[in-house]
């Protein structure tokens, strides 16, 4: 136990580069983890802004928080694509019967989402800033922004191995993407939620991604921000870790 | 009984899946420095047999040690002593060639991966390919990079299932060459194959799973001692077409 315990770490870096080039060696990957949702804040903001009623005056500043959430939505099908294809063309065979930590191929997936969104989010508030998005917050606020989306990352990415790691189809492994990008879009990211009809309305009042975005909103506009911040932290917390025993029992079973 | 001069013990091994036996009772053993092949037709056993040896499946009754450690107890141990070729080419697609072996050698913590890599690469004929990405390699290069991704770091058990499985002629005949040098080397193979001729040409000793149990455990002499004597017949002998298919591709090579 020892051998492979010690070089826990080595062994996960080791994983992390094979899976950092597997995402800049894939053209589809960049394009859909970072080019879409800074094309669709140029749409939201030259094409549809003017039409869009927030009640703010900069429209950047209140479409940035959603567009983040959709921005780290959209590269979670790859985690699920890339552990389908480990688990089915025997790569993780090959590693388990290596003298290698057992978890270290799956958080080498795991930390390729964390570091590829972190990329794609600071790339998406850079073209933001140009845009004409200003923020009054402090450090300490930019910190817990930084603090949520990590979270809300592990959250997405735990559920998204899933299903890659025990689908029997490729269509299956990535299926769910689906209801995942269309969350952020049934929520307060491009509009407020007063606006929508009663039904819908109450659904995307009570989704995580409303409590989120309008947590990170607050911060991002220097405000104190309350209940918000603990609700999307509840939401994200409590998704991680019920998604988290969920993929490594999953992990353990069929990997 | 020298227990020194056994690769692998294998006693009384059991495995079902729910209602299905796989495994009833299978027992061998491997001599050190030998090449073991395990004959038998599809769903016989043979990779379920495969995967208890290397520590990737549990046994259901039975005992099974490689290289003097319990594969149930001592399973990091195992893992320190072998290396497996899995059924399909289990290599990494986006990876070049060169990148595939670097990668196995840090994984193994060697202290010059990228010389080990080069050797390799130079042995098996993939200096030229080393650095596209194996996407681009013919089904006779991915096996060949597969193997000599099982060779990094120089076992001293290899574990080969199924290895000329979907190669066309040639790359077969490559591929027994290299199993045949590595036995000369002194490490020893263990080999699961469907091809009568693949045993006869490779293996010291075959034995054939049958039913989920070792029907027959011998050389090649003593199992043809197992049929009746040979009569004395004259028979016109006909070449197969796998002999005119090389002999005219060796032709067309020299011209």
């Amino acid at each position: 136990m020892d051998t492979a315990k010690n070089y826990l770490f080595s062994d996960m870096s080791v994983m992390l580069a094979r899976s950092m080039r597997h995402h800049f060696r894939s053209m589809d990957t960049i394009i859909t983890a970072t080019i879409m949702p800074i094309a669709l804040m140029l749409l939201f903001v030259y094409v549809l802004g003017g039409a869009i009623q927030t009640g703010t005056d900069n429209y950047v500043n209140y479409l940035l928080p959603g567009v983040l959430l959709i921005t780290i939505a959209n590269s979670i099908g790859y985690t699920s694509f890339r552990l389908f294809n480990d688990v089915h063309r025997g790569i993780f065979e090959r590693f388990h019967s290596m003298p290698v930590a057992r978890t270290a191929a799956l958080w080498g997936h795991v930390l390729t989402s964390l570091v590829s969104n972190a990329i794609s989010v600071a790339a998406v508030i850079l073209v933001a800033i140009v845009m004409g998005f200003r923020s009054s917050a402090g450090i300490l606020s930019w910190l817990s922004v930084a603090g949520i989306l990590v979270l809300f990352t592990l959250a997405l990415t735990w559920i998204a191995a899933i299903p890659g790691l025990s689908a029997k189809t490729q269509d299956g492994a990535i299926a769910i993407a689906y209801p995942i990008h269309l969350l952020p879009l049934i929520s307060s990211a491009f509009v407020p939620t007063a606006s929508m009809p009663g039904p819908v309305r109450v659904f995307a009042e009570n989704q995580p991604v409303t409590f989120i975005v309008d947590a990170i909103r607050l911060l991002l506009s220097g405000k104190a921000a309350g209940n918000e911040i603990w609700i999307a932290l509840a939401w994200c917390s409590g998704i991680m870790l019920a998604a988290y025993a969920l993929a490594v029992r999953t992990y353990k079973k069929h990997a | 009984m020298n227990t020194q001069n056994k690769s692998i013990r294998v006693k009384g091994l059991r495995k079902s899946y729910k209602e299905l036996h796989v495994l009833n009772g299978v027992d061998f053993e491997v001599e050190k420095g030998s090449i073991f092949a395990l004959l038998g037709s599809n769903g016989a056993g043979k990779t379920t047999i495969v995967k208890i040896l290397t520590t990737l499946l549990k046994q259901d009754g039975g005992s099974a040690e490689v290289n003097g450690f319990d594969v149930a107890s001592k399973p990091e141990s195992v893992r320190l002593s072998i290396s497996l070729t899995g059924q399909f080419a289990a290599v990494d697609e986006i990876l070049s060639g060169r990148e595939n072996l670097v990668m196995i050698a840090r994984l193994r913590h060697l202290k010059n991966p990228h010389r080990e890599a080069d050797e390799l690469l130079n042995r098996f004929g993939l200096t030229e390919a080393a650095g596209r990405r194996v996407s681009t390699y013919s089904g006779g290069m991915r096996r060949r990079l597969d193997i000599a991704m099982s060779l990094v770091g120089k076992s001293q058990i290899i574990f080969l299932d199924e290895p000329t499985t979907g190669l066309d002629p040639e790359a077969r005949l490559e591929v027994w060459k290299m199993v045949k040098e590595l036995a000369q080397n002194g490490t020893t193979v263990f080999l699961t194959t469907q091809i009568l001729e693949e045993a006869e040409q490779l293996a010291s000793r075959i034995a054939i799973l049958h039913e989920g149990r070792i029907i027959a455990n011998g050389t090649l002499a003593e199992l043809k001692k197992l049929f009746p004597p040979a009569k004395v017949e004259y028979v016109e002998k006909q070449p197969s077409l796998e002999e005119i298919f090389l002999a005219i591709i060796g032709k067309r090579e020299m011209n």
